[in-house]
């Protein structure tokens, strides 16, 4: 029998797995095909399309009616800033305090630092959802200074507020850990040669660590933005008012509040939108992310 | 990069006129050391540079501290009070009671079986599928590239539009049903697929599956591209192929993968939400309520805080026993 690896399949062979590739390619596409397509149909168009393949094609009466409705009944574009804001100063935010204290665990030789380092690898194994609710009642109760006027006010509970989508998902045990791993793979001749030319311990971070750590602040940039974007269990309990709504909060209270399908279809296009570019854009960045997740996890 | 013993980094710590030094003077001190020992520099800034990590740490441990320890050891805590989550009454200490109520009660007993239910069958089935996955798009074949990207785009699309998607795939006279008919040219009728005790929570199961098993796919994909060429050379000249390859050659060299992928799908698993939260609330007849949408109905909707915090440390035990069980069966196949 011939070896099997795989420039060596016989041809039938390797005609039905890609036969099979084909397949599960449409699987995968379909619904997200179908779900763009509809957007620009009418109701109507939507049902007596799904019987032919013109439920995947954008034919017959196309516009951009679903769209104007989403907005005509919902602030949809203020949703969707709040969920751009959100998510990226929770990136920013996210990359700044994870780097800093991974550069410090990683680089600099200080007491405690194996047992700070222990302490946050164990929070990995805790999900989120075994202390949401504890957390909800917590926030409820942490005071936050507001400006009211020109004074500063001191106000109590973190409902209804841009911080509690953004404070709780900054530090990252993960994110931390990846920043570690990477960090630990510069060589540290670079640092003693910087601290020869007078360089603050601060300096070598910002000047020479951070610069060459691209691909791991992608990582954890990728990392952080897919979840933050599409979080939907923490605002949907901590976030009341449609002023600091995110999206997808947003369109699971549109749908409960309409079952025009082409709306849906459009609004859900909408917040897909923006992720799915940025894939396809890095898509590569995006892969390796979550390969590297596995791998070093 | 010698290691530095902390013992003596104390003594030299202690050193005086070096701790009170202010760390512009530090460096000033450091530029003629340069002849010596890289070791010697390290010694001299050690205080300075203890405090300084200590503050570049600070962010993120106290962030850590507010939004995961306190909420964790308030899990603990308030498991065992009436505390609600809008009171003006302090919460009082109950004892077990709640745990008490919660094993009493049917509907808790129903969410830990329909999540057991969603797990046992969305983890093997999830995990393998990927694995499938990530071998046909493993082949050097054309266009993998592009398999790999279509099969990932449901990963980064969130769950609250996959489900609405998917509600509208399920609707008795949605996709799914319209396909059936189609294909089997109105021989077979589909059925309110959400709506049906029994198929509501294998819809859901074959929707997340098909959401996340990109996701595996591609953790797969890195454990495979990690196995050296030779090793199948080598078992390729002994005369293996196909079934016997992957299983003396793959599935061994796969076992750090492996224990990645079962953990995170499990967890995963065990924390269902969205879909139910998005598609069906629990219904019909509570046969897609879990374990997580049961917390967030009593502790939120209901504002029984002590009562989910009941529910949430069972459900942390439970996820921290089935990943403590599967990293050591893992390790001890090793």
């Amino acid at each position: 029998m011939a070896v099997m690896t795989p420039t060596t399949l016989p041809l039938g062979r390797t005609l039905s797995l890609q036969a099979v590739r084909v397949l599960l390619l449409l699987v995968f596409a379909f619904p997200i095909v179908f779900m763009f397509v509809s957007s620009f149909k009418p109701d109507a168009q939507i049902f007596a399309d799904l019987t032919s393949w013109r439920a995947f094609v954008p034919v017959g009466d196309i516009s951009l009616d679903n769209y104007r409705g989403v907005f005509d009944r919902v602030p949809a574009g203020r949703m969707l800033m709040n969920s751009i804001g959100v998510s990226t100063i929770t990136v920013v935010l996210g990359i700044f305090v994870n780097s800093l204290a991974a550069f410090a665990l990683s680089r600099m030789r200080w007491r405690g630092q194996r047992v700070i380092l222990t302490g946050i690898i164990a929070t990995l194994i805790v999900p989120f959802e075994t202390f949401a609710l504890p957390l909800v009642w917590w926030i409820n109760k942490l005071p936050w200074l507001e400006m009211q006027g020109f004074r500063l006010v001191l106000t109590e509970g973190w409902l209804d507020t841009y911080q509690v989508q953004v404070l709780p998902f900054v530090a990252n045990a993960f994110s931390i850990f990846l920043f570690y791993q990477y960090f630990s793979s510069i060589p540290r001749e670079l640092d003693e040669a910087a601290r020869v030319d007078g360089a603050s311990w601060f300096g070598i971070y910002r000047r020479i660590v951070m610069p060459l750590s691209g691909p791991a602040v992608a990582t954890v940039a990728i990392l952080t933005f897919l979840p933050a974007w599409n979080s939907y269990l923490w605002p949907l309990m901590v976030v009341q008012s449609e002023e600091y709504r995110p999206v997808m909060v947003g369109i699971q209270y549109f749908f409960q509040l309409n079952v025009a399908w082409g709306q849906v279809m459009a609004y859900a296009s909408m917040i897909t939108v923006p992720v799915l570019a940025l894939f396809l854009a890095f898509q590569r960045a995006f892969i390796g992310s979550i390969a590297s997740a596995g791998v070093k996890g | 990069m010698p290691d530095i013993k902390p013992d003596t980094m104390t003594e030299t710590g202690r050193a005086p006129g070096v701790t009170s030094a202010p760390r512009g003077a530090d460096h000033a001190n450091a530029r003629p050391g340069v002849a010596k020992a890289p070791r010697q520099r390290r010694h001299r800034g050690h205080t300075g540079e203890a405090l300084l990590a200590l503050a570049m740490t600070t962010p993120a441990v106290v962030l850590l501290l507010v939004f995961f320890v306190v909420p964790v050891a308030l899990m603990f805590g308030l498991a065992f009070t009436n505390a609600r989550l809008i009171s003006p009454r302090p919460a009082e200490f109950t004892g077990t009671e709640n745990f008490t109520m919660l094993f009493g009660d049917s509907l808790f007993w129903a969410s830990l079986r329909n999540t057991a239910y969603f797990a046992v069958v969305v983890v093997p089935v999830q995990a393998g599928l990927a694995l499938v996955l990530a071998m046909l798009v493993n082949a050097k074949v054309r266009g993998r590239n592009f398999f790999r990207t279509v099969y990932f785009i449901p990963v980064v699309t969130s769950m609250v539009v996959v489900s609405l998607l998917w509600r509208f795939i399920y609707e008795p006279d949605g996709l799914l049903n319209q396909l059936i008919s189609t294909v089997s040219f109105g021989a077979w009728e589909g059925t309110d697929w959400l709506n049906n005790p029994s198929t509501a929570m294998p819809a859901i199961m074959i929707m997340s599956i098909w959401q996340a098993v990109g996701f595996h796919m591609v953790i797969w994909l890195a454990g495979l591209q990690t196995i050296p060429g030779d090793l199948y050379e080598a078992a390729a000249l002994d005369g293996a192929s196909g079934w016997r390859l992957f299983r003396n050659v793959t599935w061994p060299s796969l076992l750090q993968t492996r224990t990645f992928v079962l953990i995170t799908i499990t967890i995963a698993a065990f924390s269902l939400f969205t879909q139910i939260s998005v598609m069906t609330q629990g219904g019909p007849l509570d046969s897609t309520t879990t374990v997580v949408f049961m917390a967030v109905r009593t502790g939120y909707e209901q504002h029984a805080t002590g009562y989910a915090a009941a529910v949430s440390l069972v459900f942390f035990v439970i996820v921290l026993t089935i990943s403590l069980v599967q990293r050591f069966l893992t390790r001890e196949r090793a």
